[in-house]
């Protein structure tokens, strides 16, 4: 992945079509998500989201039963030649899921976590660990707030810290792409709003995806947005002409609220 | 005012109610009770028989007198050998299948093959086990009867079921943690290394404990591969059977003096019985401990 992208955009799809045994999930998704912008992808629940984000680090696969056909690139480079590395792919393509899903171990090996799988034993300096905690805690915010406890369990923290763990996890393997699953939708109102305020802070350094079924967040976060519509994308702008000038008949039907 | 007060007062249809309530509740505290009254009873009856010979030297001292008086060294120490070493077998050979069908395996022909084989196996009567391992590896494999081939026959009787809890324990750690995992690239093994095995330890190991039970109370499986009736061990010695020595078993040593010794001291086989029952009692309340320990430790 260390190759420049030629491309303005950091995921594209090409007639993406997925199966979860014989029902059709993803009918000729093709879509270009741009390069270290947010992106919101909002649609009735049901409609493919979560299907199509998990398309992009290829974790669908985890489940025995799916087929994919079409074409992914991430970073300009075809995902599913057989040359592809999974672990590479998912080191560079971060998830964070609907509910915070912090590992049952301290704070500070959440985050260091990626790094110990990814060096081999006894190569890694304590202050190196150190630094990269410090760094993505920083990041995320959670520093001052957490410095003095690191070696709590991470599940001890409240649902909106936990979210921010989960994404301060992904960044010492410094990740292109951050995908974003409903992140808030566990949160309260001000947390969520907190969780908000950490994606337009790293908005530019990463490209984002978020999934969200909140309209007014996706106003709020992102620049360009898609709407999915039973597996297929119905509509894909800018989010401020998605949202007060839709082309299509079926977008405005959803943002005024008549369906979903 | 009376008007409010009469709208609280029990009509006779809620008192009758009530009434059939509390019978209700009643029954119910009995039906409990009855599962815990047999088992102090057996307790109390047996402990009560056996009280004159209960001691230290009872357990340290071999079968003596066409094994009418003395102790029960030598099948204590061969049912620890047997339970050992079928457990020593038994477990890796367990926990890495059901690790594999858990973690590793998709849902296909094999790994339906594999768990209805599992199951039937759980299913098997314990004699069948024997003529099994009788079969296999005293006559076959040429083991003879032995320590060794009575164990492996043991092993292969608890082997079922520590697959099955291990596959329980394994399946009760949350998805969501080995996709946090696969997320930041950690291959499978490494989820099951660092995430899922340290979170499943406790019912895996609860799941062994309790075969220790099971593989010290069968008499069956080493009555014709390995147990025998009698044989004479040095006392106070740790080692003092082979792998490939016949040994002597409390299970196997109970039925011999209740049914095929003459004038055997009354006290005797409920000596045995105390031993067996709280080496019973003994292990599950560890497995109860190791559990409740391990589990205070991991919370999510
Ligand atoms: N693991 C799965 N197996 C089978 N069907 C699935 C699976 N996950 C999702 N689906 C189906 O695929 C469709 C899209 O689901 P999903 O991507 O979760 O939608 P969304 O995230 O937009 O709510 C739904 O109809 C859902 O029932
Ligand atoms: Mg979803």
């Amino acid at each position: 992945m260390s190759t420049v992208a030629p491309s303005i955009f950091s995921i594209e799809t090409k007639d993406l079509n997925l199966w979860y045994g014989s029902f059709q999930a993803l009918k000729n998704v093709s879509v270009n998500i741009r390069h270290g912008q947010i992106s919101a992808l909002i649609g009735p629940s049901g409609c493919g989201k979560t299907t199509l984000l998990r398309c992009f680090n290829r974790i669908n696969e985890s489940y025995g039963y799916v087929t994919t056909k079409g074409e992914i690139k991430i970073l300009g480079q075809n995902i599913y030649t057989p040359d592809t590395s999974l672990i590479e792919l998912r080191k560079a393509v971060g998830m964070v899921f609907q509910r915070p899903n912090p590992l049952p171990i301290s704070i500070y090996e959440n985050v260091v976590f990626g790094l110990r799988i990814h060096s081999s034993y006894g190569t890694l300096k304590k202050s190196k660990l150190d630094d990269a905690v410090e760094k993505a805690l920083r990041e995320v915010s959670l520093w001052d707030g957490l410095k003095d406890r690191l070696h709590t369990r991470a599940t001890t923290l409240q649902l909106e810290q936990q979210q921010k763990l989960c994404i301060a996890r992904l960044l010492p393997l410094k990740p292109e792409i951050i995908l974003m699953d409903e992140p808030c939708s566990a949160l309260d109102t001000e947390a969520t709003l907190g969780i908000e305020e950490l994606m337009l802070s790293l908005a530019g350094r990463y490209t984002m995806l978020i999934v969200t079924h909140n309209m007014a967040q996706a106003r709020r976060v992102s620049q360009e947005c898609a709407f999915m519509l039973l597996g297929e994308v119905v509509e894909h702008a800018r989010t401020e002409d998605l949202f007060l000038t839709p082309r299509e008949p079926r977008t405005a039907d959803y943002i005024e609220g008549r369906y979903g | 005012m009376n008007d409010h007060h009469a709208v609280f007062q029990a009509t006779p249809l809620t008192r009758r109610k009530q009434c059939s309530e509390v019978i209700a509740m009643v029954v119910f505290l009995l039906m409990t009770s009855l599962i815990v009254l047999p088992l102090l009873l057996i307790v109390g009856y047996l402990v009560y028989q056996a009280w004159p010979i209960l001691s230290l030297d009872f357990l340290l001292t071999s079968p003596k007198h066409g094994m009418r008086a003395g102790g029960i060294w030598s099948p204590l120490l061969g049912t620890v050998y047997l339970v050992v070493l079928s457990l020593v077998i038994a477990t890796p050979i367990g926990v890495l299948a059901a690790v594999f069908l858990n973690e590793y395996a998709r849902d296909n022909w094999f790994t339906r093959i594999v768990n209805l084989a599992v199951i039937n196996l759980a299913g098997v009567p314990s004699i069948v086990h024997a003529l099994f391992g009788l079969g296999a590896f005293v006559l076959f494999a040429g083991l003879g009867k032995s320590i060794l081939a009575a164990s492996l026959t043991l092993a292969i009787m608890t082997l079922p079921v520590i697959i099955a809890s291990t596959n329980e324990a394994l399946a009760a750690v949350p998805m969501a943690f080995r996709e946090a995992c696969w997320n930041v690239g950690a291959t499978r093994w490494q989820t099951i290394r660092h995430i899922v095995l340290p979170n499943s330890m406790s019912g895996i190991l609860t799941g062994v404990i309790l075969q220790v039970s099971r593989a010290a109370g069968e008499t069956a499986p080493i009555m014709f591969t390995g147990a025998v009736f009698f044989k004479a061990i040095r006392e106070g010695h740790l080692f003092a059977y082979g792998l490939f020595d016949q040994c002597m078993a409390l299970s196997m040593h109970l039925f011999t003096i209740s049914t095929q010794v003459p004038d055997v001291p009354k006290a005797l086989p409920y000596g045995i019985a105390v031993v067996l029952l709280s080496t019973v009692l003994a292990v599950n309340a560890l497995a109860i401990i190791v559990r409740v320990y391990l589990r205070s430790r991991k919370k999510w």
